[in-house]
């Protein structure tokens, strides 16, 4: 699986962003040269060895702010990621083999909860219950489990009439059985796509939410309100906009190439089968 | 003689084909040479993975784009097609080569009428105007028996039955009068007696248009009722190629030979055992260097497996030269070698004994029942009746063998049995004890006893789980220790029993760790029937367990059936569209047709005279691979009317070639019993039937 992943230029590319990522959200705070909220200097300096990414216009340092907020960036959107997978795996798991009404009526709700616009629910929803880390969790998982579940129900829908099933069935296997041991496997492939995939989408929209003003509150270091903050100053540290904005881009295409390279693999072990 | 004077149509000339797979070039075909007279029927016969198709394609100049013509040429009419471009193709395609696909939806535009796609070839080929087209579409229609054309060609394609879509498949490929018409597999996926129909209709229409065919197929007796010249194909070389008489009479090569002697068939007593080929097919990637063969061979020498044997061509009349690829075919023809292919003695015998393991009264199932809505929105509609008040009884130590077409009910009676779908009314006992009809109710000592064999091996076993595995999760689920006293079986004592289920069903004990997706099809079957017989059931439901399989593994996997019987005593209720295999392996037959019973007997019964008209023409529709055989030539023609709209009377008289009158239409008819329980539907006296059947 790993030769797998080095194997493509660019998936390797795409690896080895996603590890520089994960290792700057578990490790970022502690190689920052200072804190995020620390005032350490004149505002609006261009970069320079002191401050490789300049300050911002408080006089923080941006290097410092984009290590920072590694951590909130890579740790909302995974949550939320586990917490779709998980649910939108049983739920699809669920559907997909009962089938029936409870399938037709669980996925039509699912389709008109999909039919709104990410965004405007999103803001909705924050506006009313308040912006807060958990408040974001709930948001994009609410909105991420039922793409999962459509996912994980065409599979399940695909293997449900096999031969292994029914006889499964046929031993008198228990429904959970069934579910988690016979089913989830094939699924797995395509599930870990799609996880890869949601990752990517959360960031982006923990990202949004951010520069809208709904991410969390000031002053931690938010990538999506460090490019609000900074839009205003642009034409004087145009710095402290672009390294937020290249963070986000450059861990969005890592991911992305990863997933890209995961679809690959998981097609090319299929064509092996 | 003359037809060597006159030019084939078409020839494939020392033809070599790699594929690349990955980064490397694999041989899919090797030295491939034979040619098509005019007015011939040129068979091409191989098992899965032979290159059969790929030949089929080469002829038309219609590669993968993964392939390479290594040497050779395909020539029709004189020019080498490989060597011509897209552009000249163009113009020899569907004018002067027609193809008829396995699947006809394939070569059909869904967004069209059957009509217009026809004139529409028409118009390419000649330039006349669209209604004259049209006219001759229709009357195309008319030639390949299609008894309302001006109906059928205004329906699009999904509005046809599979039949009828071959047939308007080959009147496209007709309507051009092409030189050549290539047909792969064409009737693969229809009924039997459709098959039989279609078969017929192929062999009229060919020799009627002058026309030269390649016919590709699996199926040694379609071959031998339809073609004149037959080329034996395996592992993407020719093995033989002969006259039809001469290949299934006097077949030379000791494939042939054993492929021929291994085909189902009934034979006498419990104990007797299909001839088989030992082994599998080889993968693309790892094909025998020397003859092809010689793995599998009963009578390979240390020089087949050393040295490839070329392609010798065969002329001791003067007439068109035999070809073969053995070592050893002159002592074959002299008779000097003999191939055994007398049947074997298998594993101890089992007569079927007292007492019934199954009894099941008056199932009834129909799906798709109108509810409250429907009645409102759609107050004509009717049920499906899948199943019709089902009576059966299965023998301790027997097999019950159910045929029918498809549409007749037969595996909805196998899921009822089983419970995999729940009958709306009947019952059901198990060794004498009432079976609840959901699987769901049932206690885990009646599922012991009634397991099932799949139909189609590639979804019957989990890809993403060992063999072993769960192999050992039916052993732990089903076995007497765990269900009667609810102790567990250590791991050790599992591992034991899935070695011995391996063995039982004759696989080496290191595939207990092995995946799916490293097995054959064969093999994969195998691992299932293993599985079923995890805890010595009572009785095994098989559906279709070998009409996915190769010909040369399908005997393998019947006389495991067989040995399985024998061994561990158990009963099978065996579900198959093929009369033969089902005849090799049952004691009693019962016939069905759109949900009931038509008539019921052993073997010989059923085989023998009278019979119901139904099974008379089942039998007769079966294709025997025997050029020189009496063809049986009782037709159904018509389609199998919908389960939705019943016909009155005897549901079998819209297509009866035996229809009596007016009472057949309106008056279901008696069962009648033509002695020793053998027992027949129909309205037809039994004297009747005996005398109209002798």
């Amino acid at each position: 699986m790993i030769r797998l992943l080095l194997r493509r230029p660019l998936t390797l590319i795409g690896t080895l962003i996603v590890t520089l990522f994960l290792v700057l959200a578990l490790i970022g705070s502690l190689i920052a040269p200072y804190g995020y909220a620390e005032l350490v200097g004149r505002p609006r300096q261009a970069p320079s060895a002191d401050h490789l990414f300049g300050t911002d216009q408080l006089g923080r340092d941006v290097f410092s702010r984009v290590l920072w907020g590694a951590r909130e960036i890579i740790a909302l959107p995974a949550v939320t990621t586990v917490l779709s997978v998980v649910f939108g795996t049983a739920l699809g798991l669920a559907i997909g083999y009962v089938g029936g009404w409870v399938d037709e009526v669980v996925s039509r709700a699912l389709d008109s909860l999909l039919a709104i616009p990410a965004l405007a629910l999103a803001l909705v929803m924050l506006g009313v219950f308040g912006a807060s880390s958990i408040g974001i969790i709930a948001v994009i998982t609410l909105l991420y489990t039922p793409i999962v579940t459509r996912v994980v129900r065409a599979a399940t829908l695909s293997a449900r009439s096999a031969g292994y099933i029914e006889a499964a069935r046929l031993r008198g296997e228990s429904l959970t059985y069934i579910l988690f041991r016979e089913i989830l496997p094939g699924v797995l492939p395509a599930l870990t796509v799609e996880a890869a995939l949601r990752f990517s989408y959360a960031i982006f929209l923990t990202a949004s939410l951010g520069f809208l003003g709904l991410g969390v509150q000031p002053p931690s270091p938010d990538w999506g309100r460090m490019i609000n903050e900074a839009r205003g100053g642009f034409s004087q540290m145009p710095w402290a906009l672009w390294f937020p904005a290249g963070a986000i881009a450059l861990l969005v295409i890592g991911v992305n190439l990863l997933s890209d390279g995961l679809r690959r693999i998981f097609r090319y072990e299929g064509e092996l089968r | 003689m003359a037809h060597e004077s006159t030019r084939p149509v078409a020839q494939a000339d020392a033809l070599t084909i790699e594929y690349q797979i990955g980064d490397r070039w694999l041989n899919v075909l090797h030295d491939i040479t034979f040619h098509i007279q005019p007015d011939e029927i040129h068979g091409l016969v191989g098992e899965s993975g032979s290159g059969k198709s790929t030949v089929a394609l080469a002829m038309m100049r219609y590669l993968a784009p993964n392939a390479r013509v290594v040497s050779g040429r395909a020539v029709l009419d004189g020019d080498d097609l490989l060597t011509k471009n897209d552009g000249e193709m163009r113009a020899i395609w569907g004018r002067q080569i027609a193809y008829v696909p396995q699947d006809p939806l394939a070569a059909l535009n869904p967004s069209y009428t059957v009509g217009e796609q026809i004139a529409e070839v028409v118009r390419q080929g000649t330039r006349v105007r669209r209604a004259a087209a049209w006219t001759s579409a229709v009357t195309i229609l008319r030639t390949v028996g299609i008894a309302d054309p001006d109906v059928i060609a205004r329906r699009y394609p999904h509005q046809l039955s599979g039949g009828m879509q071959q047939r308007v498949a080959i009147a496209m490929a007709l309507s051009t009068q092409p030189r050549l018409l290539v047909l792969d597999e064409p009737t693969t996926a229809l009924d039997v007696t459709t098959q039989a129909v279609i078969v017929d209709l192929f062999r009229d229409l060919i020799r009627d248009n002058h026309a030269a065919a390649l016919y590709v197929s699996h199926d040694l007796g379609v071959i031998a009722r339809l073609c004149s010249w037959v080329t034996v194909l395996y592992a993407g070389e020719i093995m033989a190629s002969a006259s039809a008489i001469d290949l299934f009479k006097h077949p030379l090569h000791p494939y042939t030979i054993s492929l021929l002697a291994s085909l189902p068939r009934p034979l006498t007593g419990s104990q007797t055992r299909l001839p088989t080929i030992s082994g599998a097919a080889p993968s693309l990637s790892d094909r025998p260097h020397a003859c092809v063969f010689a793995p599998r061979c009963p009578a390979a020498l240390a020089l087949c497996h050393a040295e490839k044997p070329p392609l010798e061509q065969i002329n001791d009349d003067g007439g068109r030269s035999r070809m073969i690829r053995c070592h050893r075919w002159r002592e074959i023809a002299s008779g000097d070698l003999v191939i055994d292919t007398t049947p074997m003695q298998g594993a101890g015998d089992a007569p079927p004994r007292d007492g019934y393991v199954l009894q099941a009264h008056h199932l009834s199932k129909s799906y798709d029942v109108p509810n409250a809505l429907d009645r409102v929105l759609a107050p004509g509609k009717r049920p499906i009746h899948a199943a019709d008040d089902l009576s059966i009884m299965v023998r301790a130590r027997s097999t019950l063998g159910v045929v029918g077409e498809s549409g007749s009910g037969k595996t909805t009676l196998a899921r009822l049995i089983v419970g995999l779908e729940t009958a709306d009314a009947g019952s059901l006992e198990l060794l004498d004890m009432a079976l609840d009809l959901k699987v769901g109710r049932r206690p885990r000592a009646a599922l012991r006893e009634l397991q099932m064999v799949f139909q189609n091996p590639n979804s019957a076993i989990n890809p993403y789980l060992s063999i072993g595995a769960q192999l050992g999760r039916a052993v732990h689920r089903l076995s007497k220790e765990s269900i009667e006293t609810g102790g567990r079986l250590t791991r050790a004592q599992i591992a034991a029993r899935v070695m011995a289920l391996l063995e039982a069903v004759r696989l080496p004990a290191d595939y207990a760790t092995r995946y799916a997706a490293e097995l054959s099809g064969g093999e994969k079957q195998r691992v299932a029937i293993a599985r079923a017989f995890a805890a010595d059931p009572a009785l095994v439901v098989a559906d279709e367990p070998t009409s996915a399989l190769d010909v040369s593994v399908q005997s393998v996997i019947l006389n495991l059936l067989k040995d399985l019987r024998a061994t561990r005593g158990a009963s099978y209720l065996l579900i198959s569209h093929n009369l033969e295999a089902v005849a090799y392996l049952a004691d009693w037959i019962i016939v069905m047709y759109l949900g009931e019973i038509v008539e019921t007997g052993t073997v010989d019964q059923v085989y023998g005279v009278p019979s119901h008209p139904y099974t008379e023409a089942l039998i007769s529709a079966i294709p025997v691979p025997d050029p020189t055989a009496l063809r049986g030539d009782i037709r159904l023609h018509g389609e199998v009317p919908s389960p939705r709209h019943l016909p009155t009377g005897c549901r079998f008289h819209t297509r009866c070639p035996r229809k009596i009158g007016a009472i057949c239409e309106t008056t279901p008819p008696p069962i009648q019993d033509a002695g020793d329980d053998h027992l027949i539907r129909c309205h037809i006296p039994i004297e009747e039937l005996t005398r109209l059947q002798s």
